[in-house]
């Protein structure tokens, strides 16, 4: 629990950090910050494989592409200031209403049952080793739980994302090679 | 956790470091030892007792060296990257399993500092964070040189990230786990993965040479084009302790290299396996970096973006569908 707040306030303040940083880099860094808060969460999940994934995709290859961009593009620290200047009291009163709206569901017993108890009484791991096994006891790591529902269960959605990826990866090079002409 | 298990791993930590501070001192002395035997002249060999004492020669005239932060610079950024490169690279070496377990003063000892159980994409994600120092450090140093080694570094990296990865997928195939442990014992009950991977030996060895940014893929700290690349703005024990990173970044893949391919710490038919087997797959290993180092020019940018995307790539994914046709034959 006192990790939990630990972690909470450091990626709550991340966050606030993030989006009132005037330089984009530092905005960039704190968002990695906030990354690794995430990942530690998840390894007190006991999902390991999660956390693992979280560093190297997120933090390891995409916030190194956006620093790459950032650096490359090399923005002042002065602009956007006036163009969402009629926006921000508007943002904070719809994220406001947001919170409560969230907060007010929550409260609802129809809603609380629906998302059931946390943390829930039976683990996402345990309930994939009594599926295949039988008993709730035989040892599966983390990876393998994973792996086995994405190949069974999940098997459709992963592979229509797999499919939206590759697409956006040829619309990229599409793009790129209209520019080159 | 009891008390002991806090101890345990301290000391360990302990141990982990000073060894890698070593080995990057001694790696230093070495790589110039044979760089001047391999272009005809001697090499450092006048501190101690054949040039032994240079390293500590070396680090006492650095740690005198005047601190200069540059006018302009990113002042906590600039501060902050060459404590990232080194926290990356020395943690890395976490997970590597150094040893069997020994019984010391009665007690169980694994010899390694974790075992965990995704430990291979630790040191992924280790290395692939070590990218943050090195643009971090290009970045914050308000120089056009170093910027320019920084992005160089940001692309270099992503692009042979994928094909490191990629070769070793074949590994987990076949021995079912992502744990470095589990892998060694794989290995001791079977053959070397070196002889049922060859092909994902030889594209692990190349991206990992580009990964630690050494010859022929130094395009980041090109000394001839960026005066100096990432590093330019940095003086004194800051500087070091970017090459100390690099340096370790070396032995930590040359590390992975043994534990994934050459056994681990298991001698070949288990011939007196222990540590000492790793120490001497390791320097096998950095050995093969240094005569490629003093053999090899090095790359252009358009042949190192070349070779990572059109042929280590598709070699690497090549490698993970005839591992898995192997692996369905023969069951």
């Amino acid at each position: 629990m006192f990790l939990f707040l630990l972690l909470a306030v450091v990626a709550v303040a991340a966050s606030i950090a993030m989006i009132t940083a005037r330089n984009s880099i530092h905005s960039a860094l704190f968002l990695v910050v906030d990354f690794f808060c995430l990942a530690v969460l998840y390894l007190t999940l006991n999902a390991e494989f999660l956390a693992a994934v979280q560093i190297v995709v997120y933090a390891g290859a995409i916030m190194v592409l956006f620093l790459f961009v950032i650096t490359l593009l090399n923005p002042g620290n002065e602009e956007t200031d006036d163009r969402l200047r009629g926006q921000r009291p508007l943002a904070v009163a719809l994220g406001l209403a947001l919170l409560v709206e969230v907060a007010l569901l929550l409260r609802t017993q129809a809603i609380r049952d629906r998302l059931g108890d946390f943390p829930p009484a039976t683990s996402f791991f345990e309930q994939v080793q009594t599926r295949i096994n039988g008993t709730p006891t035989a040892p599966i790591g983390n990876v393998q739980a994973i792996g086995i529902e994405l190949f069974t269960t999940y098997v459709l959605p992963f592979e229509v994302v797999s499919i939206v990826l590759l697409l956006a990866v040829i619309g990229a090079v599409v793009l790129a090679k209209r520019q080159l002409r | 956790m009891t008390g002991g298990d806090i101890i345990e791993a301290v000391v360990k930590s302990l141990i982990i470091i000073v060894a890698l501070l070593t080995a990057f001192a001694y790696m230093t002395l070495y790589e110039r030892r044979i760089l001047g035997r391999m272009q005809l002249r001697s090499g450092p060999n006048r501190v101690g007792p054949a040039g032994l004492l240079q390293p500590v020669a070396d680090g006492v005239k650095l740690a005198f060296k005047q601190a200069i932060t540059p006018r302009g610079v990113d002042k906590p950024l600039y501060l902050l990257a060459p404590a990232i490169s080194v926290v990356t690279a020395l943690s890395a070496f976490a997970v590597i399993p150094v040893g069997p377990t020994y019984n010391i003063f009665g007690r169980a000892i694994p010899f390694h500092l974790a075992d965990f159980n995704v430990g291979l994409l630790f040191v992924l994600a280790m290395g692939s964070l070590g990218a943050y120092g090195i643009v971090l450090a290009g970045y914050a140093s308000n120089n056009k040189y170093s910027l320019l080694g920084g992005l160089r570094a940001a692309a270099q990296l992503i692009s042979y990230e994928l094909a490191l990865g990629l070769s070793l997928v074949g590994i987990l195939m076949i021995s079912g786990s992502l744990s470095l442990t589990a892998i060694v014992e794989g290995q001791a009950r079977g053959l070397w993965y070196i002889l049922v991977q060859p092909l994902a030996f030889v594209i692990y060895l190349i991206s990992a040479i580009a990964e630690t940014n050494r010859a022929p893929f130094d395009l980041v700290e090109a000394e001839q084009e960026l005066v100096g690349g990432y590093h330019t703005e940095y003086t004194g024990l800051r500087f070091a302790l970017f090459f100390m990173a690099e340096y370790i970044n070396m032995v930590t893949v040359s590390a992975l290299a043994a534990t994934l391919f050459l056994g681990g710490w298991h001698g070949p038919f288990d011939l007196l396996s222990g540590p000492w087997w790793l120490l001497a797959k390791i320097i096998l290993i950095l050995t093969l970096y240094v005569v490629l180092r003093a053999t090899l020019p090095r790359l252009r940018y358009d042949q190192l973006m070349r070779l990572g995307w059109h042929w280590l790539l598709p070699l690497a994914l090549l490698n993970v569908v005839l591992t898995a046709i192997g692996i369905t034959l023969l069951q």
